[in-house]
């Protein structure tokens, strides 16, 4: 399991391994933004949380048609199939390798683009709170999501349509605990709301993942 | 006994192919499967390596023995010869890449990405794959696709030295290996499904 993760990981800094793609949307995203709203800093610092979560979200939805596709194409999702990983595994650890070189990357980057829309300096440690509790939600239900379109020439689309609204409590309640704390308001409620989102997807949907994979594999 | 097959039926795209398939395979043997193109050899394959359930039938074989390699090689570009077969090394759980590597005569080509690599050599980074995975069980797809005269050769000598070894071997080709007395030939032919069932709602439901 080490191994498929390094190999992964491997694979996304290699070139053409698509690590770069995310992050330079997030932050074509993020710097377009105050163009497109104009120059009111107290406008951007107010709206500043909520666009950088839909950025985040959009980048991560960006690179999920990469998880299974490549080693769909190349038949390496077969003979891992027949490996002794049991297929949970291999999703477990797809999710983690997209986490890894997606999400934590884009917790990193978030606070530096926050000052590009004004961020109040309390909201610097939210949003990375907020994102490092959230993004691993992305990640593995973007991975159910890659399970379900794997074999399908361009899903793309497919993925985006189907993964979209699983993303939506996330993205509220990740983006109303940066609002919140950028605010100074009690973010209990959301801050326990995204985390729980977070545990229990990571807990349940690899078992999903794992049985659309055997289904669509055959 | 390393593995027996009883009455088995698969199908694809809710077609039944191949029905009533019936063989043994003892250790230190191989089977050849013939049959013309579209008769069902690589479903029937990937239901003897688990990655589709048969219709009907029993397929008995211990759950830690098989290895499975179809067409495509599962060669990643990006990473070098020696990366990849490392790979599959670890995921089985071996360490001795060395045999396979001078087996296909890859020695030159260790450092080099995959991607680089002609049709030739990454089928035979694919059978060299096979080597590291320290299975008993090898269930081959036109492994001699691409293949040069001496490289099919250096296959044969490869498969013998597993049967000697004793492990066992199910091929789908349409070349003759020359394995001579420790390979049975079973022409899939006879077996070919007469009623062509469709199974539409199995097919709605996925």
């Amino acid at each position: 399991m080490i191994a498929l993760l390094i190999r992964d990981l491997r694979l996304a800094m290699r070139a053409g391994g698509g690590f770069g793609l995310s992050l330079a949307f997030f932050l074509i995203v993020v710097v377009l933004v105050p163009f497109g709203v104009g120059p009111e800093m107290g406008l951007l610092s107010r709206i500043a949380p909520g666009i950088l979560w839909v950025g985040a979200l959009l980048a991560c939805l960006l690179s999920l048609d990469r998880i299974f596709a490549l080693d769909f194409e190349d038949g390496s999702l077969d003979l891992l199939a027949t490996s002794p990983l049991p297929a949970e595994g291999i999703v477990t650890i797809k999710s983690l390798a997209h986490w890894l070189t997606t999400g934590l990357p884009l917790v990193l980057m978030a606070p530096v683009l926050g000052v590009l829309l004004g961020l109040p300096e309390r909201g610097y440690y939210w949003i990375i709170v907020s994102l490092a509790v959230g993004t691993p939600a992305l990640s593995v239900i973007g991975t159910f999501g890659a399970a379900l379109t794997v074999g399908i020439k361009r899903g793309g689309l497919l993925l985006s349509l189907l993964v979209l609204p699983l993303y939506v409590p996330t993205l509220i309640y990740g983006a109303e605990l940066a609002r919140r704390g950028t605010q100074g308001m009690d973010t209990s409620t959301p801050l326990f709301m995204l985390a729980g989102i977070t545990c229990a997807v990571t807990a349940m949907l690899p078992f999903a993942s794992a049985a659309v994979l055997r289904i669509n594999l055959r | 006994m390393t593995m027996r097959v009883t009455n088995l039926s698969v199908s694809r795209g809710g077609r039944t192919l191949l029905e009533g398939v019936t063989f043994d395979v003892a250790a230190g043997q191989a089977l050849i499967l013939r049959g013309p193109n579209g008769l069902g050899k690589t479903t029937l394959l990937r239901s003897l390596a688990g990655l589709q359930r048969p219709e009907v039938g029993q397929v008995d074989l211990a759950e830690d023995d098989a290895v499975y390699a179809g067409h495509a090689d599962g060669i990643k570009s990006t990473l070098t010869v020696r990366e990849n077969i490392t790979f599959w090394a670890r995921v089985f759980g071996t360490s001795d890449i060395a045999a396979a590597i001078s087996m296909f005569a890859l020695d030159d080509l260790v450092d080099r990405a995959g991607g680089m690599l002609s049709a030739g050599q990454k089928r035979r980074l694919g059978l060299a794959r096979l080597m590291v995975t320290g299975r008993k069980f090898w269930m081959l797809d036109e492994p001699t696709v691409s293949l040069d005269h001496a490289s099919v050769a250096q296959f044969a000598t490869m498969i013998r030295a597993h049967l000697a070894a004793g492990g066992s071997a199910i091929i789908a080709t349409h070349i003759d290996l020359g394995l001579g007395d420790d390979a049975q030939v079973l022409d899939l032919s006879q077996f070919r499904a007469t009623t062509p069932k469709l199974h539409a709602s199995e097919e709605a439901f996925l």
